[in-house]
């Protein structure tokens, strides 16, 4: 093979890889924006119901009922003859509210309990490990219930029972990546200092550990608001005649065949609300090389 | 040694099981105020609440009651429900095959989605397949599983008329076609799980130096997707659907409440809804150790099927 022929073989290999990376770049920022702006606007839809609905979400209307989607009812209206469009902008604020909140709570939670358990090993870890693994072994909705059985059906409860499950994952992911991060020079580097270990797991450590634990908390938003939805179906979650997007498919669900947009229309604006994060998450994903995956 | 790395597995497991079976047991006690009274109402007599009180075994030191909880259980006997008036054992019996049914159909649906979907889609890598199939998957995911149920119901069984609306059938026949239209949902439910899943570790096994090798020696394409990726990614789906195991019980869970199947999960969502504790303990009992046993099994199989976990755990 001659110099120049070698050359040219090398230069399109890098060629191909570089479009490659090229495709993969424009894949994850398409969908990064169109996830964005799917959230930006159900986020100020929901921050701005008040604005926005025109109706009240709890007034009722007896003689409008099951009306069709129009112009009037952009969803239509349910039984009572409430405007679903304006219930189910309500609705988003509660689950939003509580996606966030049951998301990220037990993210701080469970990454300081993870990254005490790897950078300290020994009893503390095998404390925390032991206590991770009996809450993931139990499947969510099924320890979710039986705390809510406990507290008592409603939105503290649901809140408490995401809470108490949620850390769990981000406990074994976070420890994980503690225990190759701990080896590293720049660590053993700031022991060698004498830096307090506080200050070496939060200001040194930590910052390194958020990327992983950002892209799965995408995906767990999604899961914690579906089962908000899927607790106020069943009668445990959000109490009637507080708007939920989840209690509203419930209500619309005897309905199906005489006015499927009870049940459908709501149930559309949460896998409208749940695509948007997964966009989000698997860009985010794409470009820190991580995987949107449960961790194991 | 495969029989030290399989004791220590089993040991593992053993440990998480008394965790579950210490959590399970200690709900009940974790009941803001008192759970016989809070089990027969306010207006009930002071006497019944005592005899409640005795009937679920309140009235011993805790140790006791762990001690007789967890040997009850291991007998098969699982406690009292007051509000049913029958013993657990015999609730949990009856309504045990469904959700086995359900569970094991709608994993075999899950599977035969999943896996062609997660191999075209990491073979097409960023091309057009991929994209269709990352889409698809991100959009299923978001659903609401009780809604797509719902969706389903429409669309099948009230306008096209294809499938049975709900219920659970009396001859095995009628019972898997009435299975058919909840295993449908929950295997799409589960399936852009599995799917991203497969995804990676196909691209995992694709990217390995026994693929370089086998495509260096000349092996067609078709031969190294079909005889060396496919068959690394089938070892990798045994572990995925063991992962995935508690997702799949929670989508069931909800299923069978849409679908008025008389399984294990709506009796757990009955139970909470009318605080049935003895109910609510056992349940969390049954389904922990039901995803521990199943995660061993599958990590057991996967060292018999996979020769180099059992090498790796030797050194």
């Amino acid at each position: 093979m001659t110099p120049v022929a070698r050359q040219e073989l090398v230069l399109s290999g890098a060629r191909a890889l570089r479009r490659q990376v090229d495709r993969q770049n424009r894949w994850a920022d398409l969908t990064l924006w169109t996830g964005a702006g799917i959230l930006a606007l159900l986020v100020l839809a929901a921050v701005l119901a008040s604005v926005i609905a025109p109706d009240q979400p709890n007034t009722q209307h007896l003689t409008e009922g099951f009306l069709h989607p129009s112009t009037a009812h952009l969803f239509g209206t349910d039984a009572f003859g409430r405007d679903i469009f304006s219930r189910a902008l309500y609705g988003l604020r509660v689950d939003l509210l509580l996606g966030i909140v049951a998301t990220y709570v037990p993210l701080v939670i469970g990454m300081a309990l993870g990254a005490i358990a790897g950078y300290y090993r020994g009893w503390r870890e095998t404390v925390i490990m032991r206590i991770t693994d009996v809450t993931i072994a139990l499947p969510f909705i099924v320890l979710i219930l039986a705390i809510v059985a406990i507290v008592g059906p409603g939105l503290t409860g649901v809140y408490i029972g995401e809470i108490a499950v949620s850390w769990a994952l981000y406990a074994r992911l976070t420890r994980a990546e503690m225990l190759v991060l701990r080896e590293q020079q720049f660590i053993v580097a700031a022991e060698a200092l004498g830096y307090s270990t506080p200050r070496i797991i939060f200001k040194h450590a930590l910052p390194h550990l958020i990327r992983p634990n950002l892209v799965f908390s995408m995906a767990d938003i999604v899961l914690n608001i579906l089962v908000l939805a899927s607790l106020s179906f069943l009668g445990v979650g959000v109490q009637p005649p507080t708007p939920e997007l989840g209690a509203m498919i419930a209500e619309g669900g005897q309905y199906l065949l005489s006015a499927w947009w009870i049940a459908t229309l709501p149930g559309l604006v949460l896998v409208v609300l749940g695509s948007g994060f997964s966009l989000v998450g698997d860009a985010l994903a794409d470009r820190f090389g991580r995987r949107l995956e449960l961790p194991r | 040694m495969i029989s030290a790395r399989a004791s220590r597995r089993v040991l593992q497991s053993l440990l998480v099981l008394v965790g579950v079976s210490i959590v399970s047991f200690a709900l009940i006690h974790l009941v803001p105020g008192d759970p016989a009274r809070i089990a027969l109402g306010p207006r009930a007599s002071l006497t019944a609440v005592s005899e409640a009180r005795h009937t679920l075994g309140l009235d011993k030191p805790l140790v006791t009651q762990y001690l007789n909880f967890v040997t009850g259980a291991l007998q098969g006997n699982l406690g009292y429900s007051i509000q049913q008036r029958a013993s657990v054992g015999s609730l949990v019996g009856n309504r045990i095959l469904p959700s086995v049914l359900l569970v094991g159909f709608s994993t075999v649906l899950a599977v035969l989605l999943a896996v062609p979907l997660g191999l075209v889609s990491a073979l097409k890598r960023d091309r057009l397949p991929d994209h269709v199939i990352r889409i698809v998957t991100m959009v299923t995911f978001a659903m609401p599983a009780f809604w797509l149920g719902l969706v389903l119901v429409e669309l099948l069984s009230l306008r096209a008329h294809l499938l049975p609306v709900s219920g659970y059938g009396g001859s095995f026949a009628e019972k898997l076609k009435d299975l058919l239209l909840p295993s449908l949902t929950i295997a799409l439910y589960l399936a852009p799980m599995l799917i991203r899943t497969l995804r990676s570790s196909v691209l995992d096994v694709l990217d390995s130096d026994f693929i370089e090798a086998a495509r260096a020696r000349g092996l067609s394409e078709r031969r190294v997707v079909l005889k060396h990726v496919l068959r690394n990614a089938s070892i990798a789906t045994v572990t995925v659907l063991a992962v995935n195991l508690g997702f799949l019980i929670s989508g069931t869970v909800v299923i069978e409440v849409v679908f008025d199947i008389p399984g294990l999960g709506s009796l757990i969502v009955t139970a909470v809804q009318s605080r049935d504790f003895p109910v609510v303990q056992s349940l969390t009992l049954i389904f922990g150790a039901f995803v521990i046993g199943v995660n061993l099994l599958a990590d057991l199989a996967y060292a018999v099927i996979d020769p180099r976990v059992r090498q790796a755990s030797t050194t």
